[in-house]
């Protein structure tokens, strides 16, 4: 494997391989009930207790859909630039599993609610397009669960029933780190939208991978295999690159590809067939006659638009403009909802003479690193927006030094405690009187005439030495510029 | 057009139905002579016709988010064949 | 009185208003015969011990303001009714007692009926002869070994037979219609979306639909009243004006125009269908209204295009059944094995072999040549229909190709079973209502019945010229209790 101009290849004796990816992402709605019962959608609940008559497939009973489930596919069609379909059917997808009570999953096939659309992925070496083939909603299935009883398996249907997104990417992707962003924009778009938490571990995001190779420059595409429910980008990482070195291994020998379905094994770190899927994969798709097509007007789709607020591109976009940030510093704001809103929250409460790139630079280095040691999200932080404001604030007008601000910030950690307080409290305030400073370098002189003339006679390097002494007198409290100017001047 | 005994076997694993071999020849002449019937609908020319998606004069209405089921687990399970107060049971799932 | 059985249901409701009949001495009198009438097998499950201290219980607290107060009534055993069993005639939900009541049917007991028990049926609603139920043959009160026609053969039987006043049963082809023919009563099958689907074990959803069965026109009106409704559970329910049917009921029809369409006389009818038929273009003239020669040019293209759509949404209703969740299972060495012996012992011969039609017209490579057309064809059905109505207000046509057969006669031959339906199921495939009354009776002295079907929630027109035709023929069933000793 090569990364050759950033290009991810996989190489042979005599060929070079591209590796073709499409995904299939399944994303759960943010919803209270699910698509077409009433019954709860909470994560975590105890087995069989949020399971309606509907969602148990019992006798007579009717799907009726869920509006808001709707709302939220249209919502995340326009948040994908994506065509919203004013007509769309939903379809019977037939097989028999244990976990799928009717026997069949209602989803959408011939006429999805959302058509093409795209997105914009931040590469390293420039942006990329990924085209968005469609958005349909259909329904989750349940639970399975083998390792409860060695003679049976127990079935859990909770999960039946909650609304899915599949928002089915083209095979434009080429490389697992563009899978990683990839995967990690659909994330950033829905969360700020509202319509999915993203939420990985709990399965409120998952993946199929569909995985070809074909030798670089080839524009046919080679026969696809299909990595089944793969929950974690670091697992969907490593089962493409097992599978597309599988894919190339075969080709080398001279074997053909089976189109087929696999499955990622993560305990060996290896993908494999799935056969037993392959006999029963006729799905009978078919309008499912208890529901009528879905029908939308203009109006409707005009209030969702309206409703949309500022998306990670747009708002990246401001960012540049308005606060002068760099493309690099504004991604890394942008791309996580809260993130943004805690940057904009500090940017208003710092005021008229504000320092953005200093905050930038707080935010994502003492902030970040305290979240992540402390393994929070940015919503949990410690320190509010309002107080970091302060705290940013107090080293820009100078009350106090960046070295200063390390320790204050520490101490605000702990119950979110106002940095002026701290201040003052502690007596951390800043020495800027030139006078007293003066005074101060003058003792240090005095006690350290040898080095003093040392310095004259050009030994720069002592110039440190004399600023570490006049801060380690004050406490670190002297104001490093002045003590600067007025050692220069001194010497 | 004919079903054969290939056909029926096939269906019958697509619709989760055992049949032996005397059941598959009795289905395939029943189905046959079905068949043979429903093919009269060839005679007519439908290629500019837009097929029915629903015969019910109305729109799909939506309902709003909320949760009006509650927790009915005992009334779920009650009927299921293999008693476990939790789960639904099934003969163990072989991948 | 001892003839309460023999009262239609708008007397017993007028008697009991009138405290001349006690809701108690009603249901006594019903339990009585249906007890008396094992023979017919029309119940499959009854639940008269309940039903007799409801109906006390009514008497002690009587409410007259209601539609039904306190009469007893027996439903076909395909509706959910709570805590009591339901099959839907079949083996697989032999032991399914559901927690939960359809909307028709808590329709029925909010006006102050009192469930009787559960009628035989074809399982799952499939078949017109009632021969293909788990739990047996349902015997014709018109004669012994004939058959009561299908599905809803036990409503048939038990309201001819008088074992209950009135009763629903369901329509996917003409279930409802074809045994009211064969039985000599009325049935009426809504427009698609009037009643309400929930709670009724589904057989073909774009099809089926509830509707009343019962002794005379005024009944079938006054039930259909009380069971369509508005339900948001439904979402093919639909949400139009309803009528006061049974009120605004009228023999005046003058000036109607009522169409006789041509294709309905179909090869090897018999002649005493046709003589039916003349006979009730005359009596529709009687009544003042006028009859005109019109074409249903895809009539004949119905049953095919029925034969492909119902099975297909069929097979995939019946996927549920499945041995997991309720009903019954076989043992199985793994899940798939367990699946294919459930589904093989539960369901019974015609079942199965619906699912795999069903199976097959919806299947890889086979979808477009079958189930796409059929909708298709089911659109020109429609249009037909459609074109129709702009010149008629109604249209009559025989209700069966023939009178009632005897049993095990067609059981062999599925397609000759099918055509049963020949004249029913075009009215399931465009939507549309449609009624059956008795008008006459063949050689033997069975029962023949006449359709007329209406426009899209026109039930109270054709109801109105049930009314009036049902005058005019005056007719009288034959029932000679030959099944009580």
């Amino acid at each position: 494997m090569s990364k050759k101009n950033s290009e991810y290849l996989i190489n042979r004796k005599d060929n070079q391989y591209e590796v073709v990816i499409g995904l299939e992402v399944h994303a759960q709605v943010l919803s209270e009930s699910k698509l077409f019962s009433t019954s709860a959608t909470k994560f975590g609940a105890e087995p069989n207790t949020q399971v309606s008559l509907v969602d148990a497939a019992f006798p007579g009973m009717l799907p009726v859909i869920n509006e808001f489930c709707v709302k939220q596919a249209i919502k995340t069609g326009i948040g994908l630039n994506a065509k919203i379909n004013k007509r769309s059917v939903f379809d019977r997808k037939n097989y028999f599993y244990a976990d799928l009570p009717q026997g069949y999953q209602i989803s959408q096939f011939k006429d999805p609610i959302v058509g093409e659309g795209k997105v914009i992925l931040d590469m390293p070496n420039g942006q990329k397009e990924v085209g968005i083939e469609r958005l349909h909603l259909e329904q989750d299935a349940g639970k399975s669960i083998h390792d409860l009883d060695p003679q049976n398996t127990f079935v859990d249907l909770n999960r039946s029933g909650v609304a899915l997104m599949e928002i089915v990417s083209k095979p434009d992707l080429r490389s697992p780190d563009e899978v990683n962003a990839y995967i990690k924009k659909l994330r950033s778009i829905m969360r700020y939208l509202g319509t999915c938490d993203g939420n990985m571990q709990e399965g409120s995001l998952r993946a199929d991978v569909n995985v070809s190779v074909r030798q670089k420059g080839s524009k046919e595409f080679g026969t696809r295999c299909e990595i089944k429910n793969v929950n974690s980008i670091k697992f969907m990482q490593m089962a493409i690159e097992y599978e597309a070195n599988r894919q190339v291994d075969l080709i080398e020998e001279g074997k053909t590809i089976d189109q087929e379905t696999r499955l990622f094994d993560t305990k060996k770190n290896e993908t494999r067939s799935m056969r037993s899927k392959e006999d029963a994969h006729d799905y009978r798709y078919f309008p499912d006659p208890d529901l009528l097509p879905l029908e939308i007007s203009e109006k409707f789709i005009e209030e969702l638009k309206n409703d949309i607020p500022e998306l990670p591109d747009d708002k990246k976009k401001r960012f540049i403009e308005e606060f002068k940030l760099s493309s690099y510093e504004a991604n890394i704001l942008v791309s996580d909802i809260d993130t943004a809103k805690y940057f904009e929250e500090v940017v208003a409460k710092m005021g008229k003479n504000k320092d953005i790139k200093l905050a930038v630079n707080w935010i994502t280095g003492e902030l970040f690193a305290v979240l992540n040691s402390k393994s929070l999200e940015i919503s949990q932080s410690p320190v509010s927006a309002k107080n970091f404001a302060i705290l940013i604030n107090l080293i820009k007008n100078g009350t106090i030094s960046g070295k200063i601000a390390k320790t204050v910030f520490e101490l605000m950690i702990d119950g979110d405690k106002d940095p002026q307080k701290i201040v003052e409290e502690k007596g951390l305030k800043q020495q800027s009187d030139p006078k007293a400073l003066e005074a101060l370098i003058d003792k240090i002189i005095n006690d350290n005439r040898e080095k003093a003339i040392e310095y004259k006679q050009g030994k720069e390097k002592l110039f440190g030495f004399f600023v570490g002494q006049a801060m380690k007198v004050s406490g670190g409290k002297a104001n490093p510029q002045l003590i600067n100017e007025i050692l220069k001047k001194k010497l | 057009m004919s079903l054969d005994l290939k056909t029926i076997k096939h269906i019958s694993k697509l619709a989760r139905i055992s049949v032996d071999e005397k059941r598959a020849e009795k289905l395939a002449g029943d189905l046959n002579s079905i068949f043979e019937f429903i093919e009269k609908l060839n005679e007519l020319k439908t290629d500019n016709v837009e097929p029915l998606t629903s015969i019910a004069k109305t729109t799909l209405k939506l309902r709003s988010d909320e949760v009006k089921s509650r927790n009915i687990r005992d009334q779920i399970i009650k009927n299921s064949p293999q008693d476990n107060e939790d789960y639904f049971v099934v003969p163990k799932v072989i991948e | 009185m001892s003839d309460i059985t023999k009262q239609p249901l708008t007397e017993l409701v007028e008697n009991i208003k009138n405290k001349k009949l006690s809701s108690t001495e009603v249901t006594k009198a019903f339990i009585d015969r249906s007890e008396k009438s094992e023979k017919l097998n029309a119940y499959i499950t009854n639940d008269f011990t309940s039903a007799l201290d409801k109906s006390k219980k009514f008497d002690q607290k009587p409410n007259f303001n209601l539609k039904l107060p306190g009469i007893p009534m027996a439903v076909k055993d395909l509706f959910c009714t709570k805590n009591i069993k339901t099959t839907a005639g079949s083996k697989i939900l032999n032991n399914f007692v559901p927690t939960y009541e359809s909307t028709v049917t808590e329709n029925i007991w909010n006006e102050g009926a009192i469930l009787l028990g559960k009628l035989n049926c074809d399982e799952f609603a499939m078949g017109s002869s009632n021969e293909t139920s788990f739990f047996g043959n349902v015997q014709s009160p018109i004669d012994k070994n004939l058959v009561p026609g299908g599905s809803s053969g036990g409503s048939a039987s038990a309201v001819a037979g008088q074992l209950t006043p009135v009763t629903i049963g369901t329509d996917t082809g003409g279930s409802i219609r074809q045994p009211a023919s064969f039985t000599g009563i009325v049935g009426l099958k809504p427009t698609y979306g009037s009643c309400s689907r929930y709670g009724i074990v589904a057989f073909a959803s774009s099809l089926d639909q509830a509707g009343p069965m019962a002794q005379n026109v005024k009944d079938c009106a006054l039930l259909h009243e009380v069971i369509s409704s508005y339900d948001p559970k439904d979402s093919t329910s639909i949400d139009f004006k309803r009528g006061n049917y049974s009120k605004e009921l009228t023999n005046n029809i003058k000036g109607k125009k009522i169409g006789i369409p041509k294709e309905y006389r179909v090869d090897g009818m018999p002649k005493e269908i046709e003589d039916l038929w003349q006979k009730g273009i005359q009596y529709i003239k009687d009544c003042g209204a006028e009859t005109i020669d019109i074409s249903l040019p895809n009539t004949s293209y119905a049953l095919p295009t029925y034969y492909i759509v119902a099975p297909a949404e069929a097979s995939s209703n019946l996927a549920r059944y499945d041995g997991v969740k309720y009903g019954f299972r076989a043992e199985g060495e793994n899940l798939i094995d367990m699946y294919e012996k459930t589904r093989s012992e539960g369901f019974g011969a015609e079942v199965q072999r619906r699912i795999m039609i069903g199976t097959y017209v919806l299947s890889s490579g086979y979808y477009d040549a079958y189930y796409l057309k059929a909708q298709k064809v089911r659109k020109l059905i429609k249009n037909d229909f459609d074109e129709a109505y702009k010149k008629v207000d109604a249209i009559l046509t025989p209700s069966t190709p023939s009178s009632a057969f005897k049993m095990g006669e067609k059981t062999n031959d599925p397609v000759s079973m099918y055509l049963n339906d020949i004249f029913t199921v075009p009215v399931n495939l465009a939507g549309l209502p449609g009624i059956s009354i008795p008008a006459g009776h063949d050689s033997k002295g069975y029962p023949l019945g006449l359709q007329i079907i209406g426009k899209a929630f026109d039930e109270q027109n054709i109801l109105n010229i049930a009314y009036a035709m049902e005058e005019k023929i005056n007719f009288k069933n034959k029932i000679t209790d030959w099944w009580i000793k």
